[in-house]
């Protein structure tokens, strides 16, 4: 019959978002703290970003290619993963471990469990665990102004003194991409304006953070130390942008929630009574793990089914 | 701007614009007709005439074959020529008579049929609705009588008229409000006659402001009919939804609405009553939607049942350029045909013509687990897990998820950005599970 029409089931519209779409709103939202970054730190911190997208991509690029499949760097999802190793290193760590970084999150965190959708923890952080093991002294050494020095969160944790004002803006020691909250706030605004992302995670594990701090910090409701707590470190990366990841925080609404309560409370723990000044990143890749979990425990109520259903089985 | 909604759901382009102002226009039907004996949920309808027979229009040609089953009544004069399988707009070849039109269209006596509404009891309302052969004309096509025959009368407390019309494109139902709006009010308030306990809602969602004006005018003096805006929202019209908005009462895909005291008819459904109680019309027409951007004149057609979907088009001005993909129904649930030689049946609300197949075009991606397909699905469930059950074919896990509870509204594989058929896979092993419990 030559007049057969196409013929598929049901929808036959789709919407207009795509996977690399969703990279590129969240490539954009990343802009603003990669530009303070680069005009924070100078020419290195750009040269950083330049290396760590372009390994990114051509590692998952070369792997596909030699393991013969479809070459997904088109999805953008490697260029974010790349960037946000970028931000996540101090400018001044040398390029080679830049590279390694790089690769190790891209093959080993990201391809060797399938790719896209398939890792079980955040691939950048997981990198920046890495190289926080490997290599301890480059990772946490930093420099600004040509001075090398502690960062507001260590001096804070030694009982100094901080600048708030000048750690909102980001004019202080840190990674590349963390310093600024302004710059992190403005991108998390964009993602959340064009509904990337969801408040239910960054909320959860910020409000549960304060809490824990005003508790066990040692000095009761001081809003000067809350607000250093919460615009020093890796904290408003972390939450809007690490924490919010798609293929690492859990599906289901609920489960949101409990993942950025739990996140709180480690970072938490990790920053008052840890060994270091800081603790967001192994708080979020150590929620990751717990993903699986916390979903299988958060299914939702389907629509029309009483929970009593649920008990009698 | 109404806030009677449910949670979650999608906003697709609504493209109504192109066929919405179009006063529905009456089509004369040319050549064959076919009249399929399937055309609702249950038993086909049992052919009562036989090749060379000659028929009237509105003569009975076919009975139900079954409690649950639909007479199907011819919508012109002629001869019967054949009965046997013909293609339908689903895909399957379907038993069918076909009546040669002498376009004559020399009636039946109606009238005969008529009696004042004060003079009929109950059954006989039910018998008269039955014998016309008036089925769910909202896609899924079951018989009206039965669904007006709940086990318990008293019980139900809501007879709720679906003028949501929440599919994009679909304007059939909005002229219908429009141009005949005391046609649905007087359908209401026949069945509204047969259910004691029971108030009567009209839901229109709140992007069709005049019809919402002009029913709410012609009930205002209604003690038992209330005219409900509901949220734009697609599936506001889908029958759990529509039940959540307007009576915030919950039902899985266990339960019947007449198990939450609801019983819901389609627009079109509500006016066959009407038309069958008062005029004495069988279901022989129906109001078809001929829409898509490639569609010279779209518009809506009051069309006879049995006519050739290709008429449809030329009645519309034919196309601007040849089409790929031509839609029985809306483009998130309707049928794709395979050609557009098959009849329209009760249930075609109208034909869409697609100038691109988008499911064609976009190659599905892997998952990226962003949880949109859970924020959008109104039966709330897991639909990426629940695909991902369907695939590998795990039965139990897939029930164990409510996958049961689907009802197919298609959100999650609109909404899904790495374009994957989620609502495909869902489908696909919901009739696996179903077809094993027949056993």
């Amino acid at each position: 019959m030559s007049d057969l029409l196409n013929v598929s089931v049901s929808p036959h519209i789709r919407a207009k978002d795509t996977t690399s779409g969703i990279m590129r709103d969240v490539l954009i939202a990343l802009a603003p703290a990669s530009i303070f970054g680069i005009y924070n730190f100078g020419y290195k911190a750009l040269i950083i970003i330049l290396v760590a997208v372009a390994t990114c991509v051509a590692a998952e690029g070369i792997y596909e290619y030699f393991m013969h499949k479809k070459i997904t760097v088109g999805d953008l999802s490697a260029a974010v993963t790349g960037l946000l190793i970028a931000l996540n290193v101090p400018h001044t760590l040398p390029i080679g471990m830049v590279i390694i970084a790089s690769i190790f999150a891209i093959i080993v965190v990201k391809q060797l469990f399938g790719g896209i959708g398939q890792n079980f923890m955040n691939p950048a952080l997981a990198a920046r665990c890495f190289l926080l093991i490997s290599f301890t002294g480059p990772m946490t050494s930093f420099t600004y102004d040509a001075v090398t020095g502690a960062t507001p969160l260590a001096v804070l944790k030694d009982g100094g003194s901080v600048d708030v004002l000048d750690m909102f803006i980001g004019q202080t020691a840190g990674t590349i991409g963390e310093t600024s909250t302004l710059c992190i706030l403005l991108g998390a605004l964009y993602l959340v304006a064009r509904k990337i992302i969801s408040l239910r995670i960054p909320l959860a594990y910020i409000i549960t953070f304060v809490v824990f701090i005003i508790i066990f910090g040692g000095n009761g409701f001081d809003a000067e130390y809350i607000a250093a707590h919460l615009c020093g470190g890796g904290l408003m990366l972390g939450a809007f942008f690490m924490a919010t990841d798609y293929v690492t925080s859990p599906i289901t609404p609920k489960g949101k929630i409990v993942f950025g309560i739990l996140l709180g409370i480690l970072t938490g723990i990790f920053r008052l009574f840890g060994g270091s000044a800081e603790g967001v990143s192994y708080a979020i890749i150590f929620g990751n793990l717990l993903v699986p979990l916390i979903e299988k425990f958060t299914v939702p109520r389907a629509f029309g089914i009483k929970k009593a259903k649920k008990e009698d089985k | 701007m109404s806030n009677l909604t449910f949670k979650g759901g999608v906003h697709p382009h609504d493209g109504k614009e192109l066929s919405k102002d179009s006063p529905i226009v009456e089509l004369k039907p040319i050549g064959d007709m076919v009249y399929p004996l399937s055309q609702h949920i249950g038993a086909p309808a049992t052919p009562v005439v036989a090749k060379g027979d000659y028929v009237l229009e509105g003569q009975l040609i076919a009975a139900a074959g079954g409690f649950v089953s639909a007479n199907i009544h011819s919508s012109v004069s002629g001869t019967v020529k054949a009965i046997e399988p013909r293609l339908v707009a689903t895909g399957g070849m379907v038993n069918s008579i076909v009546i040669e039109n002498d376009g004559e269209y020399k009636t039946v006596d109606y009238s005969a049929n008529t009696k004042p509404l004060d003079e009929l009891t109950d059954d006989d309302i039910r018998n008269v609705i039955k014998d016309a052969g008036v089925v769910g004309m909202g896609g899924a096509g079951f018989p009206t009588n039965v669904k007006l025959t709940p086990k318990n009368i008293d019980a139900i407390e809501y007879i709720i008229v679906n003028g949501a019309e929440c599919e994009p494109y679909l304007t059939s139902d909005y002229r219908r409000m429009i141009e005949e709006p005391e046609r649905v009010v007087g359908g209401l308030k026949i069945v509204l006659k047969l259910f004691k306990n029971a108030v009567g809602y009209i839901a229109i969602e709140d992007n069709k402001p005049d019809a919402i004006k002009k029913i709410s005018e012609l009930v205002k003096d209604e003690e038992r009919i209330s005219v409900k805006p509901v949220k734009t929202k697609y599936p506001q019209g889908g029958e759990r939804t529509l039940i959540y908005a307007t009576t915030k009462r919950e039902i899985n895909s266990k339960m019947l609405p007449a198990d939450a005291g609801c019983i819901v008819h389609n627009i079109d459904t509500i006016v066959s009553i009407y038309n069958a109680v008062i005029e004495g019309w069988p279901l022989t027409k129906r109001i078809v939607t001929v829409t898509g951007a490639l569609v010279n004149n779209p518009g809506n057609f009051y069309v006879y049942l049995g006519m050739n979907y290709r008429q449809l088009i030329e009645a519309a001005g034919g196309l601007k350029k040849d089409a790929v993909k031509f839609i029985s129904g809306g483009p998130m649930m309707g049928f794709a045909m395979s050609s557009l030689d098959v009849p329209v049946t009760k249930g075609s609300a109208s034909l869409l013509v697609l100038e691109e197949d988008y499911v064609a075009k976009v190659e599905p991606s892997a998952c990226i687990r962003c949880g949109r397909c859970v924020e959008v699905c109104p039966e709330r469930i897991i639909p990426s897990k629940l695909a991902a059950l369907a695939q590998r074919g795990d039965k139990e896990g897939f029930m164990g998820l409510n996958g049961m509870e689907c009802v197919e509204c298609g959100s999650c594989s609109y909404i899904c950005p790495a374009k994957r058929h989620l609502t495909q896979n869902i489908k696909a092993m919901r009739r696996n599970i179903m077809a094993s419990m027949r056993k």
